[in-house]
């Protein structure tokens, strides 16, 4: 595999043919790394779709110098040698990253006091470092009444996004995708066939893929907010996944299970739905210690341990 | 040892004059300090025929407002409870059921909403935090009381009575003032 030298943001990196700039700008880490709504590094063909992502490419090649005439969704961009991309450098890229969150806020409601995604939320992230208070739009939002898609599941349309994530956890995890995208352009919504259950053995991975609060987990519905939770990781035998997860501890009790997450939220493995919603008993996890937080989420507020 | 301060005397058992024996010029003295004291403008007052006059923005006991048709603000987002230094808030939040949509504003309430007054250190601070304009700390002082579990507030007593007359006025502390510097706050996380 031939090595491509490409610099981001005044940070050389090299990387393997074929990468993305936001991949590359991962193996960087730090502030440099576009945010991502709808990317996932897991589900192949994500990507391309909430422009959050987007970079300035201000030379295109140790060939061709050009800059790329517009911005580029880095998700989506392969890199090439000798690219010079800027990302928190341009101001260009910081203007277009605040419209674009404006625009995600359009329709999307202000309940996060309500939201169960609250504290963990990637938009509430997005907003707070890029957002507005207000809104231009004097429209109404649209609305949808809360559906639930199986027993376990519950969708908030007006939450949505449309990342397409869960629509591809579906597509590539379970081998019968019965939820998808209805209707086009404003009208477009996430919906189950005539309210048929999605009921797969992983289907709980959509709540986990999703950035926003659009499905949550029916289970932990109003339980508690995630920061007075305490985080832990645990296992257990599973026939079906790896049984590695997080537990949402509140003093003994077991109020929610979720996939392991890393510092991009995305899953590192995908759980099954027994693990998920079928055991909540301490006797059932392995325990191995508390999950590390970052130091500026609200979830590690008022927890004085060194998590 | 070298004295902390020069109001020290050296004790000594000496013996006393005649005039220190018969005490009566001590005495005297003393009382007249005493007498001097009854002539000085009172600094108590007889609460409660008689109450001091309140800061408008003084805090004292909280109150969870309801809206103007009478539904209660609160929807339990937690947010006083994770702002609260002292950590004296506690809620269970519980969601509406259909046909409760003129108790509760929101589609989630608090089911069970507490505040130890024991705790609480008046700061004003969930006042802040709320989002939903739903508590506040108003005029009213916390009455004392023998056991130390009255003093665990429960929505009994916290949320305000839906009579229209009787509920809780805390326009003093919606001053425009107030209202334009809550407004510059939202804005302060967008440096």
């Amino acid at each position: 595999m031939s090595l491509v030298k490409v610099t981001i943001d005044q940070i050389e990196v090299e990387v393997e043919a074929g990468t993305t700039i936001l991949n590359a700008a991962r193996i960087i880490g730090g502030g440099v790394v576009p945010p991502a709504m709808c990317y996932y590094s897991k589900l192949e063909g994500s990507g391309g779709k909430c422009r959050t992502c987007l970079v300035k490419v201000a030379q295109g090649s140790a060939k061709d110098p050009r800059p790329m005439p517009k911005l580029v969704p880095s998700c989506r961009t392969l890199v090439q040698d000798g690219m010079v991309v800027q990302n928190i450098t341009s101001p260009e890229v910081m203007e277009a990253r605040k419209a674009i969150t404006e625009f995600l806020l359009i329709n999307h409601p202000l309940d996060c006091p309500v939201c169960d995604q609250a504290g963990e939320c990637h938009l509430q992230d997005l907003s707070y470092d890029h957002g507005l208070a207000d809104t231009q739009t004097v429209e109404d939002r649209r609305t949808f009444a809360p559906i639930d898609i199986g027993d376990k599941i519950k969708l908030h349309m007006n939450r949505c996004i449309l990342c397409y994530r869960c629509v591809m956890v579906a597509d590539q995890l379970t081998d019968q995708r019965v939820h998808g995208v209805l209707g086009r352009g404003d009208h477009c919504e996430i919906s189950t066939h005539i309210l048929k259950a999605v009921d797969n053995d992983f289907s709980g991975n959509m709540i986990d893929v999703c950035p926003v609060g659009a499905l949550t987990d029916k289970t932990f519905r109003f339980k508690s907010r995630v920061w007075f939770t305490k985080p832990f990781d645990a296992h257990r035998e599973c026939t079906k996944c790896s049984g590695k997860v997080v537990l949402w501890k509140k003093g003994d009790e077991i109020l929610r299970v979720t996939g392991r997450k890393n510092k991009y939220g995305e899953l590192e493995e995908f759980i099954c739905n027994d693990c998920r919603f079928e055991h909540k008993e301490p006797n059932d996890w392995q325990i191995e210690g508390p999950r590390k937080i970052e130091r500026h989420s609200v979830i590690g507020q008022n927890h004085y341990e060194k998590l | 040892m070298q004295a902390l301060t020069n109001r020290s005397k050296v004790v000594s058992d000496k013996k006393m004059t005649f005039m220190e024996r018969i005490y009566i010029p001590a005495i005297l003295k003393g009382m007249s300090i005493t007498i001097r004291h009854f002539f000085r403008k009172k600094i108590s007052i007889n609460y409660p025929e008689q109450t001091r006059e309140f800061s408008k923005v003084y805090r004292g006991q909280h109150v969870l407002k309801r809206d103007d048709e009478g539904r209660e603000r609160c929807t339990a987002c937690g947010l006083c409870a994770v702002a609260c230094p002292a950590e004296a808030i506690t809620m269970i939040a519980g969601e509406r059921k259909p046909g409760e949509e003129n108790l509760y504003r929101e589609e989630k309430y608090a089911e069970v909403y507490t505040i130890n007054m024991l705790r609480c250190i008046f700061c004003g601070d969930c006042e802040d935090a709320c989002p939903k304009e739903a508590i506040f700390l108003t005029d009213r002082i916390v009455v004392s009381q023998y056991e130390r579990s009255s003093f665990i507030y429960g929505k009994d007593i916290l949320v305000e009575p839906l009579d229209q007359s009787l509920r809780i006025d805390i326009s003093a502390r919606q001053t425009e003032k107030v209202l334009n510097f809550k407004q510059d706050k939202r804005f302060a996380h967008n440096k």
